[in-house]
């Protein structure tokens, strides 16, 4: 094997594996923009991959089979939605800190997929999941045609969303509604901006997102679901956010930074370099660390008011 | 709000907050085409049906007290420690790996020692997680998540690989598993036949210094000072830091020795699995226990109850055990909203004047006049002109 053929096997594994951390980072950067601290990222995941794969088991073989995969991506936003909201109802509307919430929704979600999972499947089983759609063309440069042109439909659209991201946050009143909730509530309350439903809005965007990156993960990636299909990755899409300083190019160059050295790890497992697998697996947990560790300086650059519940009567 | 009205309106919330704990079950097992009734009452029942099950009940409830103490004494110096799994199983390890180390040490001298060596494996994950906080300021909940992966492969990576029993390779079964502990390093059981241990009265002993440790000393104080409010504790000389780093410490001390506790007297040699969810489980413990040892020993019993009935429904009527799981998050949500309404003073203002009104309609229908008259104006104070009066009540 070339140098060449191994890079390029890296990223063609790499870059389709950022897509899921990708569409929940992107969604966390909205609840944290909006001042909404969101660990239950995690518990939305497994409900989104559940609710996909669910979709796409059952209806695979009904007339309906040819949709499967879409009626499951529609299915796990749905859910995310709810999901959102429900965390909205319990972060906005009652105020309850936002980190123990989050470990709550992550239980949840995840305990919810779990006990639906193995009461209606139970085993190992795999779904035909998103086929690969080449782009005609594009997919014939060489090099880089087939690596980035010959994804799944969805993949492409997370691609596409980082600049429609940037653009609802930056371009549009919702976007300034929702960084101004986050930046400074009371002033934004003072300007007429009714901050518990931008709030809710932004968490419902968030949970959505969360959902469909879960679906990615079971109908995209692994075509399968298994209890531990997210594996953490809720809790690295939120560690993103922080790395990739809430802004929707800092978070794309995040995620691929990080799905590509994860099978930067996989090639050298394949290549023969052998050392115990538990190591590989730890690889990106401890990035995380390290990744935080140091990017403390961007904490001065976060929402003002991320974690803190709005309260329009507390006296300043 | 008179006492008499607080304390139901607390009593109102909470049920409040029952019901939509159980109502989230309830969905779960209606999609489950279970029979929602009999679910619950199975899981609350039948562990307590004979001695055996009670037994199993404090096993389950014994982990659950050591790791919900920590985790208390984190929040109340305010660093939610949620790492508890991971600092489990280098609890694990470390106790493991010393006893097996010193086969010969008399019984006195090994079983305090393989505690002492559990508390600090556990001591030991767990200040990376807050020398991140105090030094570089990393949020703790997503380190202490990270270090729960990584404790997880490093365990099994020990298991499989430096610390496994010699036998395994022999036969070639390969399970992944320590040799078993030396007699010596053995915690002892309480009846014969059953696997309650020792270990419970040292969960008792211990909650009752860590009462003393957080409510009657100044470094307790100091804990909960800065758990309240950082800034009054930095302005009055006390190093935040220092405290944050501490509370982290002791708290992974004392979820590695409910991983020594759990090695050397349940399963007696280090195997997968050990730990089996008690670093979360003891989360909901102790915010459930209201973050006090008072509350915790009741509130580990309960949830002993609860993960040894899922286990039960899972035999009995099929339905997962991981059920426990979506009970705990629906129980930690419900909680902390609970929380928030109860201590909010103006839904409690709200309820009062519900109540009162409520009180009036019976009364006027029944022809008598109300007794609670002399209350009526503070009943009435609306916006504004209400502020003073609530803030009063909030405190």
């Amino acid at each position: 094997m070339s140098v060449v053929t191994i890079i390029l096997n890296i990223l063609s594994i790499g870059i389709p594996f950022s897509v899921s951390l990708l569409l929940a980072s992107l969604g966390e950067m909205f609840n944290q923009r909006a001042g909404v601290f969101n660990l239950g990222c995690e518990g939305i995941m497994s409900m989104g991959a559940f609710a996909g794969f669910m979709s796409a088991y059952f209806l695979q073989k009904t007339a309906l089979g040819p949709y499967a995969n879409w009626i499951g991506l529609l299915l796990a936003a749905g859910i995310g939605v709810a999901l959102g909201l429900l965390y909205a109802l319990v972060t906005v509307t009652f105020g309850a800190p936002q980190g123990i919430a989050g470990i709550g929704l992550q239980m949840l979600g995840t305990g919810v997929a779990g006990v639906l999972f193995r009461h209606f499947v139970g085993g190992v089983a795999g779904v035909p999941g998103l086929a690969n759609l080449p782009i005609p063309g594009l997919v014939k440069i060489p090099y880089i045609g087939s690596v980035l042109f010959n994804m799944n439909p969805l993949a492409y659209a997370a691609f596409i969303f980082v600049p429609v991201s940037w653009y609802i946050l930056y371009k549009t009143p919702w976007g300034l509604k929702v960084r101004a909730v986050g930046a400074a509530p009371r002033s934004a309350d003072t300007m007429a901006i009714n901050v518990r439903r931008t709030r809710y809005q932004a968490l419902a965007v968030g949970g959505l997102l969360a959902g469909v990156a879960g679906a990615y993960l079971s109908l995209g990636q692994a075509k399968m679901f298994a209890d531990d299909i997210v594996a953490g990755r809720g809790f690295i899409a939120v560690a993103l956010v922080y790395f990739g300083r809430w802004d929707p190019w800092w978070i794309l160059g995040g995620s691929l930074l990080f799905s590509i050295a994860q099978s930067l790890q996989l090639s050298i497992q394949v290549l023969g370099i052998s050392f115990p697998y538990e190591f590989a697996v730890m690889l990106p947990y401890v990035l995380v660390i390290l990744v935080l560790s140091f990017t403390r300086g961007s904490s001065t650059r976060g929402p003002a008011e991320l974690g803190v519940p709005y309260d329009r009567e507390k006296r300043i | 709000m008179k006492a008499k009205d607080r304390i139901l309106y607390v009593v109102f919330v909470s049920l409040v907050a029952v019901v939509a704990a159980v109502g989230i079950g309830a969905i779960v097992l209606a999609i489950l085409g279970a029979n929602i009734l009999q679910t619950y009452v199975v899981i609350f029942t039948e562990p307590l049906r004979d001695l055996f099950g009670i037994t199993e009940v404090l096993v389950r409830a014994i982990p659950l007290i050591f790791v919900a103490l920590g985790i208390a004494i984190s929040f109340r110096a305010g660093i939610l420690n949620i790492g508890a799994e991971g600092q489990i199983q280098m609890g694990i390890v470390a106790a493991a790996a010393l006893t097996i180390a010193l086969p010969d040490v008399p019984k006195v001298v090994l079983v305090p020692l393989g505690l002492l060596a559990g508390a600090a494996g556990g001591a030991a994950w767990a200040s990376i997680a807050g020398y991140l906080r105090a030094k570089l300021g990393v949020n703790e909940l997503l380190s202490t998540v990270m270090l729960n992966y990584i404790a997880a492969q490093l365990y099994g990576y020990l298991l499989r690989g430096p610390m496994i029993d010699p036998a395994e390779l022999q036969t070639g079964s390969g399970t992944p598993q320590s040799v078993r502990l030396p007699k010596n390093a053995w915690i002892d059981r309480i009846i014969p036949g059953m696997r309650l241990h020792w270990g419970l009265a040292l969960a008792l002993v211990l909650a009752v210094l860590v009462y003393i440790l957080m409510w009657h000393t100044t470094w307790g104080f100091k804990m909960r000072a800065s758990g309240a409010s950082a800034k009054a504790t930095r302005y009055a000389g006390i190093s935040v830091e220092s405290c944050l780093l501490s509370a982290m410490i002791l708290s992974g001390a004392f979820a590695g020795l409910a991983g020594a506790v759990e090695v050397m007297a349940v399963h007696r040699r280090a195997i997968e699995g050990i730990s089996s969810g008690y670093g979360f489980t003891g989360v909901v413990v102790a915010l459930f226990g209201g973050l006090h040892p008072a509350g915790i020993i009741p509130a580990s019993v309960f949830f002993g109850i609860m993960l040894v009935g899922t286990d039960m429904t899972q035999r009995i009527l099929s339905i997962p055990a991981n059920m426990v799981s979506v009970l705990q998050g629906a129980v930690i949500l419900s909680i902390i909203a609970a929380k928030m309404v109860i201590n909010d003073p103006y839904t409690q203002e709200k309820f009062a004047r519900k109540l009162k009104s409520f009180g009036k309609s019976r009364g006027g229908s029944s022809g008598t006049p109300h007794s609670g008259a002399p209350e009526a104006p503070r009943g009435g104070h609306k916006g504004g002109a209400g502020v003073t009066d609530v803030t009063e009540v909030g405190q």
